[in-house]
């Protein structure tokens, strides 16, 4: 496998390999990001992440699921820094037990080369005008190695993403892809430069629901094989359950509960978490009929005060209204912002 | 493709031939007339109306024309007295040093602003291009000439004023006409960069580690440029009717300031063969635009090819 030599006789193109460091590859910590309003005065902003945190441990993937809106994107690309301009940030993400949020971050060393970004529209994803191979290969070429090499990897990473015939296929344009295979070659773009941790934000949203389950198994076997780590961004609870080990459930930029992720889809510990699992008809139980969520989701922008769930909840009361509730650990690894988690949750 | 847009050019070339011809003729003022003088005898300007075939029914006369069109031979300029296309060949490699240079200079200083600004809109550099380019698009050409001349030529002697000889007495024509070119292009690229720069594209090429000028550089402008390209090839048209004011204001000898002579004068002949060579090189210029918008944009390459 040339992907895993290439990994070995580059462990880190960046020279910064890491310090040995206890604790996960990825802490999230009181994540903030502040967005200008987008019609506001200046200085007017919004906060549309909320102190969120969670782990990321090497190796593990991690959903991050939530309603439209609930900062689920912002989150990952904070990460990666590519927010929008104007954005700021507060909190910590620990990387390699480094805060990436310090000023003096050289992010040109970690993008591509130790946490990558596949995006939810591979065709708008993908420069139109340059081909796969280029595309897929720039990363290393940038990198100074030479031009057989860099093709050696290209045509392997591509067959390592399920794209056929790859030496003949690395000529074509994005346009003369698939959808499916776009997002393949998306993958294959992502993983050129030997990250540990891969950004996934809604990789298979924009695809055919016949393509969607290939495409995450894919991502699941590379995740595996690799010793990825992965966030996989979604809306979608039987993504969440079919892929992930670890869940972080959003809510109105703030995180409402996180766990493994079998347990809290079996057994939430939040009740937003258990009426968003009711959403879902196979998630759950057998049964076709599925509740929907009542009421419409809070935005970052007008968010409720106390619990932002709070005009939504069945268990609300005037506690929630006034009081921000913080993330307990209400079972060993259940971590769950509800005053009245007990009350949902049965350990 | 090719063969279909060269087709059509055939077709615009008649076209053009034909409305030439019509405006020629329905222009006030007897050229014979004109050219003998207030002192000429009837008989004379009957004679040189044979002469110059003014005398036969239109339809045959324009037959006749479209078969010298076809010939390139637009027969004698009465005033110059030898074949009006010599005159224009004649003429031709001033006009085409000056277009050239002119677009050269245009496309430089058009997509470098163009370039800068777009890459960081709503930026100083972007606020003081913007309103630099509408100044230079709206102050007319033969005012910028003139104030060229005034600055270069006349008050900081660094310049010729006017005429040909040396590379220095092409700079101030040139760049007069560039201006209002070097606007477009400038304008234009910033736009399409700018719309560029917030491709998601943009995004995953950042997310591989580039710095902001490679995704500049090596993203962007690639995709920016298709649209640069179809207007360069478009408005090199209109550049040669720009040159046409540019060569009166300095006195280059090219086609501009034979053209105006000959209109002042209803030599016919060279009008002829000046405009159409003139259409006929905006014809082969939007064909090679077209040829090169469909090199640089895959997905219609793609198209074409089917
Ligand atoms: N460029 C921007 N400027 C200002 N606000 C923005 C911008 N992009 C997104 N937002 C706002 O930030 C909030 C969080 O957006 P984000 O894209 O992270 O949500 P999401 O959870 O990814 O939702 P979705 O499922 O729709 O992708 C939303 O309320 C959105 O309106
Ligand atoms: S804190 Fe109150 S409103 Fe919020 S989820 Fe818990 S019970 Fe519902
Ligand atoms: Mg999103």
């Amino acid at each position: 496998m040339m992907g895993g030599r290439v990994t070995a006789q580059h462990p880190d193109k960046s020279g910064t390999a890491d310090p040995p460091h206890d604790g996960p590859l990825l802490r999230v910590e009181g994540l903030v990001v502040d967005l200008p309003r987008p019609d506001g005065a200046a200085g007017d902003t919004v906060r549309v992440v909320d102190g969120v945190s969670f782990d990321v441990p090497a190796g593990t993937t991690v959903g991050l699921i939530g309603e439209s809106g609930s900062g689920k994107t912002m989150t990952a690309l904070s990460v990666i820094g590519l927010l929008p301009d104007h954005a700021t940030t507060g909190g910590e993400l620990v990387w390699r037990g480094k805060n990436l949020l310090r000023p003096d971050t050289d992010w040109r060393r970690v993008r591509g080369h130790q946490i990558s970004m596949i995006f939810q529209d591979p065709l708008a994803a993908l420069n139109p005008s340059i081909t796969i191979g280029r595309q897929v290969g720039e990363i290393l070429r940038r990198a100074g190695r030479p031009r057989a090499e860099v093709r050696h990897a290209v045509i392997d990473l591509l067959d390592r993403a399920g794209v056929p015939d790859p030496e003949r296929r690395m000529n074509s344009y994005p346009h003369e892809f698939s959808g499916g295979l776009r997002q393949r070659a998306m993958i294959a773009l992502a993983l050129a430069g030997s990250p540990s941790l891969l950004l996934a934000d809604e990789p298979t949203t924009a695809l055919d629901v016949t393509v969607q389950a290939r495409i995450l198994r894919l991502l699941r076997s590379i995740q595996r094989e690799q010793g990825l780590a992965m966030l996989l961004v979604t809306h979608d609870l039987r993504v969440v359950a079919h892929v992930a080990d670890e869940v972080v459930v959003m809510y109105a930029g703030r995180v409402a509960e996180r766990g493994p992720a079998g347990a809290v889809l079996r057994r939430p510990a939040h009740p937003y978490t258990r009426a968003l699992a009711a959403s879902v008809p196979a998630v759950r139980t057998k049964t076709a009929l599925a509740d929907p969520l009542p009421g419409s989701p809070a935005t970052p922008a007008n968010r409720p005060s106390g619990c932002a769930f709070h005009p939504r909840c069945p268990l609300a009361r005037d506690r929630c209204k006034a009081e921000v509730p913080q993330a307990r650990e209400v079972a060993p690894g259940r971590w769950s912002a509800c005053h009245f988690a007990e009350e949902v949750f049965t350990p | 493709m090719v063969v279909r847009r060269l087709l059509i050019g055939v077709f615009v070339m008649w076209g053009a031939a034909s409305v030439i011809f019509v405006i020629v003729r329905a222009a006030p003022g007897d050229p014979a007339a004109v050219f003998l003088g207030p002192d000429a005898t009837k008989e004379q300007i009957a004679r040189l109306t044979a002469t110059l075939g003014l005398d036969k029914p239109l339809f045959e006369q324009y037959v006749r024309y479209l078969g010298d069109v076809l010939r390139l031979d637009f027969g004698e300029s009465y005033r110059l007295g030898r074949p009006a296309m010599e005159a224009v060949f004649e003429r031709l490699p001033a006009t085409v040093d000056l277009t050239l240079t002119a677009t050269a200079i245009a496309v430089v200083a058009g997509l470098a602003l163009g370039l800068v600004a777009g890459s960081r809109p709503g930026g100083a550099v972007d606020r003081v291009v913007s309103a630099a380019t509408i100044a230079l698009q709206s102050f007319p050409t033969f005012w910028v000439g003139i104030m060229l001349v005034l600055t270069f030529a006349l008050g900081l002697r660094l310049l010729p004023s006017a005429g040909v000889g040396t590379p220095a007495h092409l700079v101030l024509p040139a760049v007069t006409l560039a201006f209002p070119f070097t606007a477009i292009v400038a304008r234009l690229t910033r736009s399409s960069v700018t719309e560029s720069m917030r491709e998601p594209y943009v995004q995953t090429a950042r997310s591989k580690g580039l710095s902001e000028r490679q995704v500049l550089l090596g993203h962007a402008l690639r995709n920016s440029l298709i649209p640069v390209v179809t207007i360069v090839g478009l408005q090199m048209g209109a550049l040669m009717g720009g040159a046409v004011i540019v060569e009166n204001v300095f006195a280059w000898p090219g086609l501009g300031s034979l053209v105006v002579d000959a209109v002042a004068n209803r030599d016919y002949a060279v009008v002829q063969a000046v405009t159409l060579l003139i259409a006929g090189i905006v014809m082969v210029l939007n064909i090679v635009a077209d040829v090169l918008y469909i090199r640089l944009d895959p997905r219609i390459r793609t198209e074409a090819r089917s």
